[in-house]
C-alpha cells in the first residue's frame, strides 16, 4: 500500500462519451513501473468500479488494461442517452472524479 | 526507393479552424490526397433531430475553399466525410452547393463525387422485421415507433462506397460523403492503392482526429503508408508524436482500447508496436483487421418535447438540510396535475449532485448554498412553462419543518423566471443493421463542374 490517492499518482484520469449511450474513463499512469504496480495488484477491478459507480458488475462494458499506453480503460452505460431530458453532463466530461479518490 | 502513400489531414473536425502555415508545410511534402472528417454525434442529439450542423455555413465555406484550391494546385483529390456533422442528405447537398459556389468564384472545373447515406425508413423497417438490426451497445431494441419518431436516420458507410467511386472514377477531384465511419476516407484511399487494410484502417483511425495524437495535441498531420507500417508526423514543429502519445490517443472516446469495430470488420491493436523514428515521428506496425458480418451503424434522434427551466438558489441551512424531501413534495404535487399532460419534471441540484446525478458517490457533503435548476419537458412549450411555473411557485412558498424564513424559499437571479429553452432532442436510433451489399444504402452520383 502506498496510501495515496490515485489522483496524486496517475498522469491522466478522465471521462468522456463513447457514443451517445456509453461513457468511458481512462486512467493513464506516468510510467511502466507505476502501471505495473496498479495492474499486478489488480487495484482497478470490476468490484471497485461497480461500487464507485453503483452499477452491477455485469453492466460494465469494458475494464481493460492497455500495456502500450500504460493505461486502463473503463466503459459503462450512461445514466441516460446523451442530451436527453435530465442530462447533467453532455460530454460526460466530469464523471471521472470517483476514480481520483481510489486509495492505492 | 520504397513505395509510399502520403495523406494530409488539416484538422480533426472541418470547421474548427486550423493554421494555414502548417497545412502549407504539409502540402510541400507532396501528399497524394487531402482528407478531412466533419462528423460527430458528440455535441448532442439536436443536430440529427433538428437538421442543425456542427459548425456554421461560413466556417465550412472558408475551409472547403482552402482545401479545394490546395487540391487543385497540387492535382490531388480532396475527401470530405460526414457533411455538416450528421451526414444527412440536406447537409450533403449543402456541401455540394458550397463546392459549386467556390468553383464558380475561382473558375475551377472539377469532378465531384457525391455519396449519400440515408437508407430510407422503409428499408430500415423491413430489416427490423427480418431481425437484422441490433442495439449498438447499451441501447434498447429498435422499434417501429423509434423509426417513425426519428427525424432522419443515417448509416455510417464503410470503405466500399469510396472504393466504388474511386474504381469507377479514378480521376475524381473531390468526394463529399454523407455519414461516414471516421477512418474511411483515409482507409479507402490506402486500400485502393494496394496497402495493407489493417494499416490503412489504423492510420485512418488516428488521423481522423488530425494531430490530436501528438503532444501537445495539434491540428495538421501527415501520415505515410508503406508496405509494412505507417508513420505519423504532426506538421507544427512544436508538436511531437511519441509512442506513448500515439498509443494513448487510441484510447480516446472509444469503448475499448484495442478492439475497434467498424463496418465489415474489427481492428485489433493489441499486437501493435509504436516506434520513435526521429524526434517527432512515430512508426506504427502490427495492426490487424478481422472481417466480420457486414453491418453499418444507424444513427437517429427525435424531438422529445419542449423544455423550460427556472434557476434558483438556496442559502438557508434549515432548508438545505432537508432539500430532498422538500423537492420530493414539490415534485409530487406538480406531477399530480401535469403527468397526464405528458409533463416531466427534474431538478438539477448544484452543490449536491448537479454534475454527477445518480452517480455521485459523496452523499454527506453539507453545502453553503445550492443552485436548483427546475427542468420541465412537455409536449408543448406552454405546458412546459406552466409546469415550470407551478414548480417554482411551490418551491418558493411551501412550508418545511422548522421553517423560520416565511417570506420565500428560493433566490431567483433571472427574469423571466421561467425560461423556454426550445426543443429537447433524444438519440433513439443507435443500432447496427446488416446489409446485403456494402454499397446498398449509399447512392452516389458524379457531377462535372
Amino acid at each position: 500500500m502506498k496510501n495515496i490517492f490515485l489522483k496524486d499518482f496517475a498522469k491522466v484520469i478522465r471521462s468522456k462519451n463513447a457514443g451517445p449511450f456509453e461513457m468511458t474513463m481512462d486512467i493513464v499512469l506516468k510510467n511502466q513501473e507505476d502501471y505495473l504496480y496498479i495492474k499486478e495488484n489488480n487495484i482497478i477491478n470490476r468490484e471497485l468500479i461497480s461500487e464507485l459507480y453503483r452499477i452491477p458488475q455485469e453492466e460494465i462494458i469494458t475494464l481493460c488494461y492497455f500495456d502500450n499506453a500504460h493505461g486502463i480503460k473503463i466503459t459503462i452505460p450512461r445514466p441516460r442517452p446523451q442530451g436527453a431530458a435530465g442530462e447533467t453532463d453532455m460530454h460526460a466530461a466530469q464523471q471521472h472524479v470517483p476514480l481520483m479518490y481510489i486509495m492505492i | 526507393m520504397k513505395r509510399e502513400l502520403r495523406i494530409l489531414t488539416p484538422l480533426g473536425m472541418l470547421g474548427y479552424g486550423f493554421p494555414i502555415q502548417w497545412f502549407e508545410k504539409g502540402l510541400e511534402m507532396e501528399p497524394h490526397a487531402i482528407t478531412v472528417d466533419a462528423g460527430s454525434t458528440d455535441s448532442g442529439p439536436q443536430k440529427l433531430a433538428l437538421g442543425l450542423m456542427t459548425c456554421s455555413y461560413e466556417a465550412y465555406y472558408e475551409e472547403i475553399e482552402i482545401l479545394l484550391l490546395a487540391g487543385q494546385r497540387k492535382h490531388i483529390p480532396v475527401f470530405i466525410s460526414s457533411a455538416g456533422g450528421d451526414g444527412s442528405n440536406i447537409h450533403v447537398d449543402l456541401f455540394v452547393q458550397i463546392v459549386e459556389d467556390i468553383c464558380a468564384k475561382h473558375d475551377l472545373h472539377l469532378k465531384l463525387g457525391v455519396i449519400y447515406s440515408e437508407p430510407g425508413k422503409d428499408l430500415i423497417r423491413e430489416r427490423l422485421k427480418e431481425g437484422r438490426i441490433s442495439p449498438c451497445g447499451p441501447v434498447p431494441q429498435l422499434t417501429e415507433e423509434d423509426i417513425n419518431d426519428a427525424t432522419v436516420i443515417v448509416a455510417q458507410m464503410g470503405v466500399e462506397p469510396y472504393l466504388k467511386m474511386l474504381d469507377e472514377h479514378p480521376d475524381i477531384d473531390v468526394i463529399i460523403s454523407g455519414r461516414t465511419y471516421d477512418p474511411v476516407p483515409i482507409a479507402a484511399f490506402g486500400i485502393k492503392n494496394g496497402y495493407d487494410p489493417a494499416l490503412c484502417w489504423h492510420m485512418g483511425k488516428i488521423m481522423e482526429c488530425g494531430a490530436l495524437c501528438a503532444t501537445p495535441a495539434g491540428k495538421s498531420i501527415l501520415g505515410t503508408l508503406t508496405e509494412d507500417s505507417f508513420t505519423l508526423e504532426p506538421l507544427n514543429p512544436k508538436e511531437r508524436c511519441t509512442p506513448y502519445s500515439v498509443a494513448a490517443h487510441t484510447m480516446y472516446e472509444k469503448s475499448h482500447p484495442y478492439y475497434l469495430p467498424g463496418p465489415g470488420g474489427r481492428l485489433d491493436l493489441s499486437g501493435c508496436s509504436f516506434e520513435q523514428v526521429n524526434d517527432r515521428v512515430v512508426r506504427v506496425s502490427g495492426s490487424r483487421f478481422e472481417p466480420t458480418t457486414y453491418t453499418v451503424k444507424l444513427e437517429g434522434s427525435k424531438v422529445a418535447g419542449e423544455r423550460a427551466i427556472c434557476v434558483g438558489g438556496i442559502r438557508d441551512p434549515i432548508l438545505i438540510s432537508q432539500i430532498d424531501p422538500f423537492l420530493d413534495k414539490v415534485k409530487k404535487d406538480v406531477l399530480e396535475e401535469y403527468a397526464e399532460m405528458g409533463g416531466v419534471l427534474l431538478f438539477h441540484i448544484y452543490g449536491k449532485n448537479g454534475v454527477m446525478g445518480v452517480l455521485e458517490p459523496n452523499k454527506d457533503h453539507v453545502p453553503l448554498e445550492l443552485c436548483v435548476i427546475i427542468e420541465t419537458v412537455a409536449p408543448t412549450e406552454k405546458i412546459a412553462i406552466n409546469m415550470c411555473n407551478r414548480a417554482r411557485v411551490n418551491m418558493l412558498h411551501y412550508d418545511y419543518e422548522g421553517r423560520i424564513a416565511t417570506a420565500g424559499n428560493i433566490a431567483l437571479p433571472f427574469t423571466p423566471l421561467e425560461i423556454p429553452l426550445g426543443k429537447v432532442c433524444e438519440f433513439n436510433v443507435y443500432h447496427t443493421m446488416e446489409l446485403n451489399d456494402s454499397c446498398e444504402v449509399f447512392p452516389m452520383k458524379v457531377l462535372e463542374i
